[in-house]
């Protein structure tokens, strides 16, 4: 009796490594899932913080689609192991801040090592040739293959029609003919194939998970890095960045005020980490301060916040100044008029 | 039989469900864990990842702002 071949995928909860590990599935290879949370792959973050999203399903993709499978699905946190890759990609980023071809490299890198430990025979992806203009290109497919050492262990189900061999088609686990030979980025070959499976509801668009291909995103980590000298964060620092307005109004120090209740609900959680202000006079927006601060900047933030509330057009409003230590008192401001607010300080 | 609680304030999907999942790594079948969050999507989620690796979930419930999940581990690991 020929022995179990087992396979890992990589799952990021689209639709083409779902395809990818059915297409293996179906050939009789035991296929467990692994998926990489590096942090920035946060879509269900925003959803369980803000209050207009409380109704949408937060699944958590990458679980839905080991379900839909039957698989297993090993979850591996390298938000620390992500950094060098973030910070100093080999192949440069994207159009953003997005180092997509670095970040495949390295989660076929990651795959590798733990088909080692685990006795598993080869990796697969849903990566599709001209599919995505960074990572996915004829050229980039041996460089991923090359550089994370996988080498012929790495079986790209979907494209393997247009590329070499792999280990797992010569020594016959798997059928050469019965993968694909999907190419370019039209969807439709992946479309007619979850037809055929019977796959009606898959998260679209496939793999775009990532804050990081988002250009507000960028920007706003690039302010983080500029104003703080060094390229450097922590996951605090990730998921407010996700969170309210943020505008910089010195050099120092930056203001993050809340959209609505969802955030201000999710901000109060940061209020022994910054110091923060609301408005008592008025319903208004919870605001956080990072950075250092003189009596003169939280005075000029405190006018800024005060715009944002329901007193805009009074005279006077009145906030809570909470410092770190928990110690609270009351200022009163004007708000800010709306010419009064440079375009400049909104990151 | 041995019960751990987990407490995963301010911890966002997927993180809640990585941090059970490496608990219950380390304890034998039948053990408990007990999953207190501040993230409603682990009502979703930690049941999920449960029922694709063999566990049980024995309780789900909210009290005020907390979602907790009390789970057994599963005979295979």
């Amino acid at each position: 009796m020929s022995k179990q071949r087992k396979a890992v995928s990589l799952i990021s909860g689209g639709l083409d490594s779902l395809l990818a590990t059915k297409v293996i599935q179906e050939q009789g290879i035991h296929v467990e899932g692994i998926n990489f949370f590096t942090g920035f792959c946060v879509e269900g973050h925003t959803h369980a913080i803000r209050k207009k999203d409380q109704s949408k399903e937060k699944r958590n993709n990458a679980l839905w689609v080991a379900e839909k499978l039957g698989i297993k699905l090993h979850i591996i946190d390298v938000i620390e192991e992500y950094k060098p890759i973030l910070f100093n990609p080999k192949h440069g980023y994207g159009a953003h801040l997005n180092p997509c071809l670095d970040c495949k490299i390295f989660m076929v890198k990651k795959a590798q090592e733990w088909i080692v430990e685990n006795g598993f025979d080869f990796i697969i992806t849903g990566e599709v040739i001209g599919q995505r203009p960074m990572s996915q290109r004829k050229e980039t497919m041996p460089i991923i293959a090359n550089e994370s050492g996988a080498d012929d262990l790495l079986l790209r189900p979907l494209c393997a029609q247009n590329l070499p061999e792999t280990k797992a088609e010569r020594e016959g686990w798997v059928k050469r003919d019965e993968l694909f030979g999907f190419s370019g980025r039209s969807r439709k070959p992946q479309m007619a194939l979850a037809k055929q499976f019977g796959f009606e509801d898959y998260a679209q668009p496939a793999g775009g998970c990532c804050f990081l291909t988002d250009a507000t995103y960028s920007h706003k980590l690039a302010d983080l890095w500029q104003a703080r000298g060094h390229k450097e964060y922590e996951m605090d620092d990730i998921m407010l960045l996700k969170v309210g307005r943020h505008l910089r109004l010195s050099p120092d120090f930056k203001v993050i005020i809340s959209r609505e209740q969802g955030e201000g609900n999710f901000m109060q959680g940061y209020r022994k980490q910054f110091i923060s202000l609301k408005t008592t006079s008025h319903a208004g927006p919870l605001a956080l301060i990072d950075g250092r601060v003189s009596e003169a900047d939280i005075e000029l933030a405190a006018r800024l916040i005060a715009r944002y509330s329901q007193g805009r057009a009074e005279e006077q409003v009145e906030l809570e100044v909470r410092q770190l230590s928990g110690e609270t008192r009351l200022i009163k401001v004007k708000p800010m008029l709306a010419h009064e607010i440079p375009k400049a300080w909104i990151i | 039989m041995e019960k751990i609680s987990l407490k995963l304030h301010r911890m966002l999907c997927p993180m809640p469900v990585i941090k059970v999942q490496n608990c219950v790594k380390m304890l034998p079948p039948g053990s408990q864990v007990e999953a207190i969050c501040t993230d409603p999507g682990v009502l979703n989620d930690i049941p999920a990842w449960c029922r694709i690796n063999g566990h049980q979930v024995l309780e789900t419930r909210r009290e005020g702002d907390e979602y907790i999940v009390l789970l057994q581990v599963g005979d295979e690991q």
